[in-house]
């Protein structure tokens, strides 16, 4: 985690590459150039991309594009995948209209 | 606030038998899933689980599902289908929303089995409609009965690839591929072997270039690729398809756990994103527990033994049953899961190489690479030996565990041994009486009934077949060889099945003598 | 025909009553309890919805609810996920663009 912390460190310049316009995020249609993009904005963690890009924030929430975003991330930064942190985890796990959510039954202690 | 002594989040294998466990102990146990139906996945795996007796071996996943079903019903568990649970909080608080609100539950302690979803990789058209998951294709098709397209390409040869392509055979799809770009077959060799004497070709070190259409799939280019995964030049293939499978992994669904503060670790081993835990499935919150995929993925057998342990364990920390009982009861379990983690295909063995079998036996290459053992490599295993009269041929070449050919052989001509990974030896001198047990109780189907001296010049090859519509005795067709490619002219002399024998048909077709080591299906 | 009749394992698929379902407003057929997507798959209908953004087509991906790419509207109500959702007399399913059932002013493309 150290490592990615450090926002002083040279991550080289942004090039374009073949695939950048293919969707990777697809509740939220982001694309791999512009998550890459965004790595070269200074975001380095799962949670600030997520924050920048909505990637990961749509109806699934990050069910199936979380595992590829960190992949792209941590290619961009140089670092393994898994010295990336994970992007948080927040209820409703999922989808649910904001009329059942604000019907609340039985909370408190 | 409603109050448990425990609750189970996710009504699958695992979250079923931890269940069952807490409630056998005089727990009050609720389980919520969030679909209409529990049983999670079990209910769309129509194959035979590997493994031995203790683990239900032989037997279909959809019928342990229904066995665990009952289970749950007669020990009192209480589960609430169309409840999902969207948030677990501090003091093991779960927030279910059930039908148009939010309800708040407790539990003593918490037992998340959310399973995993699966992962997908990306590729120029992958978000068209026909390119799905696997899991998708097989729950539309063995759960919903609708076939998920006519010309299938599957990409991952793992065992749920594999597995599932051959659902897809016997949904009446056609498999135009399976695709991996690693070098070698992930999954078993015999569920590769099932497909590929079939006639579906395997693509090893290709990957899907693109995948065309402009509102559905149209057609599929697949590519070569290199030691370091990528594309080679000049090496593009097209297929004809209208569906893309995708199996390249599951991952956790461990989200709940992040969020009950759990500590989590990244490990590429257990597919993902998983909570630290011991092997009771402890996490690093007391009271609560991750068993089955969630906390790594596995199978279903070891989802199912792994929930059965923290059910006892937490029946054991709230009161619930004594140390001594949950000593004893362990014992066994653990016993069972061990004996289930062992061969070359074991959590700790994933991605280690193996040439040879634990016997010494060199591993077929053309299995890896095609699907299929050659002609000349099946003799060198122990299970494969010829002399007169009907006898089994075991095609078992891989430390897998699993042991029914032994169990159902009321003449001991099988042997696998204390060590349920070894590879089945034939028994040249036991007297076969072509029952048939072996070859239908075989989950890889790489088990067959081999009689040379059957007529003057013909030998009569006996092979599983699980297909519709089911040729009948006296029917002409052609003997297909472990490839895929016609072999001989053959004649069907006999289909049977009995209950025993769960739906899988024994075809009896006579070939020419001299290929009766070389004729492994049937086609007309 | 997308519907398997006869399974070698599973035999004949136990499904409830037919029923009648509108799709954009034209009448289609399937069995009551199944998933609407399974209705639709079976009836040769694989395009669920066009995205917000860039208006591409999307249908069934996971079919167990976790990936949302099959929602639609269904009696009213957009997002609902289709392989999930089971079918029920009369329904009335449309596609989705975007969150809408019909294309908002100025939608370019499919």
């Amino acid at each position: 985690m150290g490592s990615v912390n450090d926002r002083s460190r040279d991550i080289g310049k942004f090039s374009e590459q073949p695939d950048d316009d293919r969707i990777i995020c697809r509740c939220e249609e982001v694309t791999k150039g512009e998550i890459r993009k965004a790595v070269h904005d200074g975001m380095f963690t799962m949670t600030e991309i997520r924050r920048y890009l909505r990637c990961g924030m749509g109806l699934c929430q990050g069910q199936t594009c979380a595992g590829l975003v960190k992949g792209i991330v941590a290619g961009e930064l140089g670092i393994s995948p898994s010295e990336l942190g994970p992007a948080t985890s927040r209820a409703p796990m999922r989808p649910v209209p904001m009329k059942t959510l604000g019907n609340e039954k039985g909370g408190g202690y | 606030m409603k109050r448990y002594d425990l609750i189970v989040v996710g009504a699958g294998p695992s979250g079923l038998s931890a269940a069952i466990e807490a409630a056998k102990r005089g727990m009050s146990v609720a389980v919520f899933d969030e679909n209409a139906k529990p049983g999670g996945q079990l209910f769309k795996q129509i194959h035979k689980f590997f493994g031995s007796k203790e683990h239900k071996a032989k037997v279909r996943g959809f019928r342990i599902g229904e066995e665990l079903l009952k289970e749950a019903s007669e020990t009192g568990v209480e589960v609430h289908l169309g409840a999902t649970v969207t948030g677990l909080y501090m003091k093991k608080e779960v927030v279910v929303r059930m039908r148009d609100g939010m309800q708040h539950w407790k539990g003593d302690a918490v037992i998340v089995a959310t399973g995993a979803s699966e992962k997908m990789v990306p590729f120029d058209g992958w978000t068209l409609p026909g390119v799905m998951g696997a899991g998708a294709a097989q729950t539309l098709m063995n759960l919903h009965g609708v076939k998920p397209g006519n010309r299938v390409l599957m990409l991952g040869s793992g065992n749920v690839g594999l597995v599932v392509s051959f659902q897809l055979l016997q949904a009446g799809c056609e498999v135009v591929a399976v695709v991996d770009a690693a070098p070698r077959v992930g999954g078993y060799g015999v569920h590769a072997a099932k497909l590929a004497r079939c006639g579906v070709p395997f693509y090893l070190s290709h990957t899907i270039l693109r995948v065309e259409g402009s509102d559905r799939v149209a057609g599929v280019t697949i590519g070569r690729v290199n030691r370091r995964f990528q594309p080679v030049p000049g090496t593009e293939k097209r297929f004809d398809a209208d569906t893309v499978c995708v199996a390249v992994g599951l991952s956790p669904m461990s989200q709940l756990f992040k969020m009950a503060g759990c500590q989590m670790r990244d490990d590429p081993k257990k597919g993902g994103e998983v909570p630290v835990c011991d092997q009771y499935g402890r996490t690093s919150v007391p009271g609560v527990f991750a068993v089955g995929d969630v906390s790594g993925i596995e199978e279903a057998s070891s989802a199912m033994i792994e929930g059965r342990i923290a059910g006892v364990c937490a029946a054991n920390t709230l009161g619930f049953c004594t140390e001594e009982e949950k000593t004893a009861a362990l014992a066994a379990m653990e016993k069972d899961l061990d004996s289930l983690r062992q061969g070359m295909f074991a959590p700790q063995n994933r991605g280690k190489d193996f040439r040879t079998t634990e016997e010494g036996v060199k591993i077929s290459e053309s299995l890896l690479k095609k699907g299929y053992l050659t002609d000349t490599e099946v003799g060198t295993f122990p299970g494969v030996v010829r002399r007169s009269g009907v006898h089994p041929v075991v095609e078992c070449t891989q430390n897998i565990p699993c042991n029914p050919c032994q169990d159902v052989c009321p003449k001991n001509c099988i042997r696998v041994g204390e060590k349920i990974t070894s590879l089945p030896e034939v028994d040249p001198a036991a007297g076969c009486v072509g029952c048939g047990m072996c070859v239908a109780s075989c989950p890889g189907q790489a088990i067959f009934l081999v009689d040379e001296q059957f007529e003057e010049g013909f030998a009569a090859v006996t092979i599983p077949y699980e297909f519709f519509p089911l040729p009948k005795a006296g029917t002409k067709g052609t003997a297909l060889g472990r490839n895929g490619k016609p072999v001989c002219e053959a004649e069907v002399v006999k289909v049977t099945n009995t209950a025993a024998f769960d739906h899988t048909n024994l075809l009896t077709m006579k070939v020419p003598r001299g290929e009766a080591m070389k004729a492994r299906f049937f086609t007309c | 025909m997308a519907r398997i009749e006869n399974h070698p394992i599973l035999g004949k698929f136990r499904k409830g009553r037919k029923v009648r379902f509108y799709l954009d407003g034209n009448a289609m057929e399937g069995f009551e309890g199944e998933p609407i997507a399974a209705a639709l798959k079976a009836a040769g209908v694989i395009v669920h919805r066009y995205t917000q953004k860039r208006h591409e087509p999307r249908g069934i991906f996971c079919a167990i609810g976790r990936c949302t790419d099959c929602v639609m509207v269904v009696d009213g109500v957009p997002n609902v996920r289709t392989c999930m959702t089971p079918l029920a007399e009369g329904m009335n399913v449309q596609t989705q663009y975007g969150v809408l059932a019909k294309k908002a002013e100025g939608w370019t493309g499919r």
